[in-house]
């Protein structure tokens, strides 16, 4: 009853293709927002912050990112870790190099950096597709996994490859305790989640989608493979390379190739998958349950009052994430945000049953 | 939606063009066109046109490559020898996105629909072509961009209400029933404003009620926008009623080409569809 | 010369240990379709499984006990994700695997320890030098991975013959072929699946105790599998002999570029060289040398 469409008409074919043409859905949105930006920061720790939601706004963007390419163009790719990584030292090269620089036109740098060697590792698809793209992808990550490691110049000679970063400052202003971190990713996040959900429903966006249903089909209509296919790679990369510089930069401070590995690749994979192939607000919500999960799995056994060795718990971490994994595969593979979308059908006749 | 054309209904015989079609000048002609699968020869001297305006049926027993002889036409497939001369130039092969940029629009006989997307989608991305804004201002949105796609989606509001799909312009076309697939599929075809329409099969597994639809559609169509058709069609009594002219083909050869009362009449074509042994 | 020869046998030897864990992929690919990327922690946890078996009993058995819980392992993999997920497209399949290798992975370890067992064959582990005369110093030979390419060369002959010459090779290969299809024809599916999968758990489990002889069974094992997909790209996802061709290339190929390119680049080169590799086929001959040509009709 509250979530009805009556007497919402669309008087125009604006009104019709707006972002959010319910009502209802403004209002939520603008709710989470005034939270975010509001509420959140007045009552928030400091823990909060810094374990919790930097993070989840930081892997939300690269979530994005990488739901561009698999989710809304069907290309799959298992080398996100290693683009968030040339990312991260790409921000760290321009920003040690050149001191001087605004944070921010540092991370959009790494961003165009990272673009362009999406597009390189991009080229692949053009020509396989599936299960041999995953494998191509695969390659990027080991090859970034050993080139920041070894080539010296990329980590400004550090033996190991580890780097730390420098302060993130901009416009005489610099961005230190977690709240100020907070608001500089929070503004990147919400500004880039607006544009991803422009180029969705635009021209590009359908390119995408076609391309990822039926491809032969989508060429015939006129819709160039290269371009569609190249473009997602393009846009999703710069998408992961800032999200990777602001993994290094305002998450973690210092890292080295380690943090970027295959292990991240399929932690983001596992995030689209469990929030929605396809959907934005699957990107978030699947960026929530994976930065949330291992700190419930943490809690509960101490809630029941069964300590668990860290040994333990991590396996058990690892068994429960792979049983959800194919738990969501089998029951809903469109994620939680099919769940989410389901549960509005219901709320729009509640409380009738059908 | 015109009202001077209704088809006397499949199954009838009358076969008399409509007076003020004007049917122009040849714009698709293939010439000696052979194509071949590994041992199978699909396609063998083809030789046949299609002038503007007109509706030109292909007809023939199955397997007679008649997909694939449209498949030739977009540049899916690539021939092994002969020419295709479109809109006055003379090419080898085909190249898809180049023909779809000349104004060529097809449907298929297995329903190549973006499964994934709404109605409207399907038929907005019909119009890639005609859209030109770039990735930065699409990133915006806000202008340009969605100025464009106001104005495209007026446009294809017009297809929908032509085609009578309205109720279901929001609805993921995998949900859709058979029949209006192939509508929606035919939307998308002439979202594109083509001058060149293949249709293979659009009648295929539907009923009585639903041929004369599309027949009606087909027709209109022709007269209303000038569109020139090429249609793969089983249903003989369509066939007859709506083409200007036919083209037979069997086992990948032309047997038959004329007006639907010389090519009915004749006996090669008798002989295939009854399948007497040549 | 000598040298050369050396790095040449070292790849060889190292080339068969991946074969191994290929023909694994290769089994379940070609009789089910889907590309089990879990088939490394299937070595893990059929490697612990045997470990620490045999920690308590004589070999034989904890061979036999070991091969009874891959049994196991394959009877619950058909029966919670494979039977759920018939007739999806083989990327969801695919990921499904990334599912089942965390989960075996923790199994495992939960089940069995996570620390490093050791595995000990009775084989000697000096490397013996042999052709003294002919070259230099002679050539260092693994008297373990040799055993290694013998029991490798001996499972394909028996997997090779077991999928051409009998009735159940053959129902495997028309499963792989279509599910549907395979179903409608009478062949028991979920019986193939938990037999496929068996088998593969077979091979798992030798694997595993070859590369846990030799390199004491930790977690890390799980990261050969990953080296595997390259042999299989190579050889082509459906041809066993194709396994051992891609291995092989793919062994000698990192141990030449690692000794002879690593000076030049940086060393570590072996970590993403047979990715490379696997690449440039990927763009040349995506089916690989032994693979079937996959056409697409419209």
């Amino acid at each position: 009853m509250f979530y009805r469409e009556n007497g919402q008409f669309k008087t125009s074919y604006a009104e019709d293709q707006g972002l959010l043409s319910i009502r209802q859905d403004r209002w939520f949105i603008w709710l989470v927002l005034a939270l975010a930006f509001l509420v959140v920061p007045m009552f928030a720790s400091e823990y909060l912050f810094k374990a919790i939601l930097i993070p989840f706004l930081i892997l939300a963007l690269a979530a994005i990112g990488l739901n561009l390419l698999v989710g809304y163009c069907g290309q799959i790719s298992l080398g996100t870790g290693a683009f968030m990584m040339v990312g991260a030292y790409a921000a760290f090269n321009f920003a040690v190099r050149l001191p001087d620089l605004n944070i921010l036109v540092v991370f959009i740098l790494a961003g165009l950096v990272t673009t362009l060697v999406g597009m390189v590792f991009g080229v692949p698809s053009l020509r396989i597709k599936g299960l041999y793209l995953a494998v191509a992808t695969l390659a990027a990550q080991f090859f970034m996994d050993w080139l920041f490691s070894r080539v010296k110049w990329f980590t400004n000679d550090s033996s190991s490859g580890s780097v730390s970063a420098p302060t993130v400052g901009a416009f005489g202003f610099s961005w230190d305790s977690p709240l100020e971190k907070y608001f500089l990713v929070l503004g990147i996040v919400v500004l880039f989640a607006l544009v991803a959900k422009n180029l969705v429903r635009s021209n590009i966006g359908r390119s995408w989608m076609a391309t990822r249903d039926m491809d032969v089909a989508a060429e015939i209509i006129g819709i160039r493979p290269v371009y569609a296919k190249l473009s997602a790679f393009a846009v999703s990369s710069f998408y992961v390379g800032i999200a990777g510089a602001l993994w290094g930069f305002v998450h973690l401070g210092s890292w080295e190739p380690l943090a970027f590995d295959i292990n991240r690749s399929f932690s983001m994979l596992f995030m689209i998958i469990i929030g929605g192939l396809g959907s934005i607000l699957g990107s978030f919500l699947g960026a929530a349950f994976i930065v949330i999960l291992p700190l419930v799995l943490n809690q509960v056994p101490i809630w029941f009052g069964i300590p668990l060795s860290t040994a333990t718990a991590s396996h058990l971490e690892f068994m429960i994430f792979g049983a959800l994994i194919v738990f969501f595969l089998v029951v809903e593979p469109h994620g939680l945000a099919r769940l989410w979308a389901i549960a509005k059908e219901k709320l729009r006749i509640w409380p009738f049953p059908h | 939606m015109s009202a001077a054309s209704m088809p006397a209904g499949p199954g009838s015989s009358a076969a008399v063009p409509e007076p003020g079609r004007r049917i122009g000048d040849v714009i698709l002609a293939v010439e000696n066109i052979s194509l071949a699968f590994g041992g199978v020869q699909a396609l063998a001297d083809i030789s046949f046109d299609v002038r503007e305006h007109e509706v030109r049926a292909i007809i023939g027993p199955n397997g007679a490559g008649k997909s694939s002889l449209l498949n030739v036409i977009n540049g899916v497939y690539h021939p092994q020898q002969g020419t295709i001369m479109f809109m006055g130039e003379k090419r080898h092969q085909m190249n898809p996105h180049k023909v779809a940029s000349q104004g060529v629009a097809r449907t298929f006989q297995n329903i190549a629909l973006f499964k994934g997307m709404s109605v409207l989608d399907n038929l907005m991305a019909g119009r890639n072509l005609l859209m030109k804004t770039g990735i930065l201002q699409q990133a915006l949105y806000w202008g340009a961009t969605q100025r464009e796609e106001l104005a495209h989606r007026r446009r294809v509001e017009e297809i929908i209400d032509f085609l009578e799909i309205q109720a279901i312009r929001k609805t993921p076309v995998g949900r859709l029933p058979y029949g209006l697939q192939k509508r929606v599929e035919l939307g998308r075809a002439l979202a594109a404003e083509p001058r060149l329409l293949l249709l293979d099969e659009p009648m295929a597994g539907m009923n009585v009620e639903e041929k004369q639809d599309m027949c009606r559609f087909v027709l209109d169509l022709n007269e209303e926008f000038g569109t020139t058709i090429v249609l793969i069609e089983h249903d003989m009594g369509v066939v007859m009623d709506i083409s200007d002219r036919v083209v037979v083909l069997d086992y990948g050869r032309k047997i038959g080409d004329g007006l639907p009362d010389e090519v009915r009449s004749n006996q090669a074509v008798i002989d295939a569809y009854l399948g007497v042994k040549h | 010369m000598g040298a050369f020869i050396e790095v040449v046998l070292g790849g060889l030897m190292a080339g068969v240990l991946y074969s191994l864990v290929a023909l694994g992929f290769v089994l379940i690919f070609k009789a089910s379709g889907v590309f089990n990327f879990a088939q490394g922690a299937m070595v893990l946890f059929a490697a612990l499984a045997f470990a620490r078996f045999s920690e308590k009993m004589p070999m034989p058995v904890a061979f036999l006990l070991a091969m009874a819980v891959m049994v196991v392992l394959a009877m619950l993999i058909e029966r919670l994700v494979l039977r759920s997920l018939v007739n999806q497209d083989g990327i969801i399949l695919f990921l499904a695997t990334f599912g089942i290798t965390y989960f075996i992975e923790g199994l495992g370890q939960l089940i069995f320890g996570s620390d490093i067992y050791p595995i000990d064959l009775g084989l000697p582990k000096e490397p013996k030098i042999i052709l003294e005369d002919t070259f230099q110093g002679g050539i260092l030979i693994n008297i373990e991975d040799l055993v290694a390419a013998v029991v490798a060369a001996a499972l394909v002959l028996g997997l090779a013959l077991f999928f051409q010459k009998t009735a159940t090779g053959r129902a495997l290969r028309a499963v792989a072929d279509d599910h549907q299809a395979a179903q409608s024809v009478g062949i028991p599916l979920n019986r193939i699946w938990v037999i496929v999968w068996s088998v593969s758990g077979f091979v798992a489990l030798v694997a595993g105790i070859v590369w846990g002889s030799k390199l004491g069974v930790q977690f890390s094992l799980t990261l050969v599998a990953l080296k595997a997909i390259p042999v299989v790209i190579l050889g082509g996802f459906t041809s066993v002999p194709g396994a051992i061709v891609g291995g092989l290339i793919i062994g000698v190929g990192e141990k030449v570029a690692e000794v002879y390119l690593g000076p030049i680049i940086g060393g570590g080169l072996e970590n993403w060289f047979a990715y490379a590799l696997a690449l440039v086929f990927l763009m040349i001959r995506p089916e690989g040398l032994f693979g079937e040509r996959h056409i697409d009709r419209v």
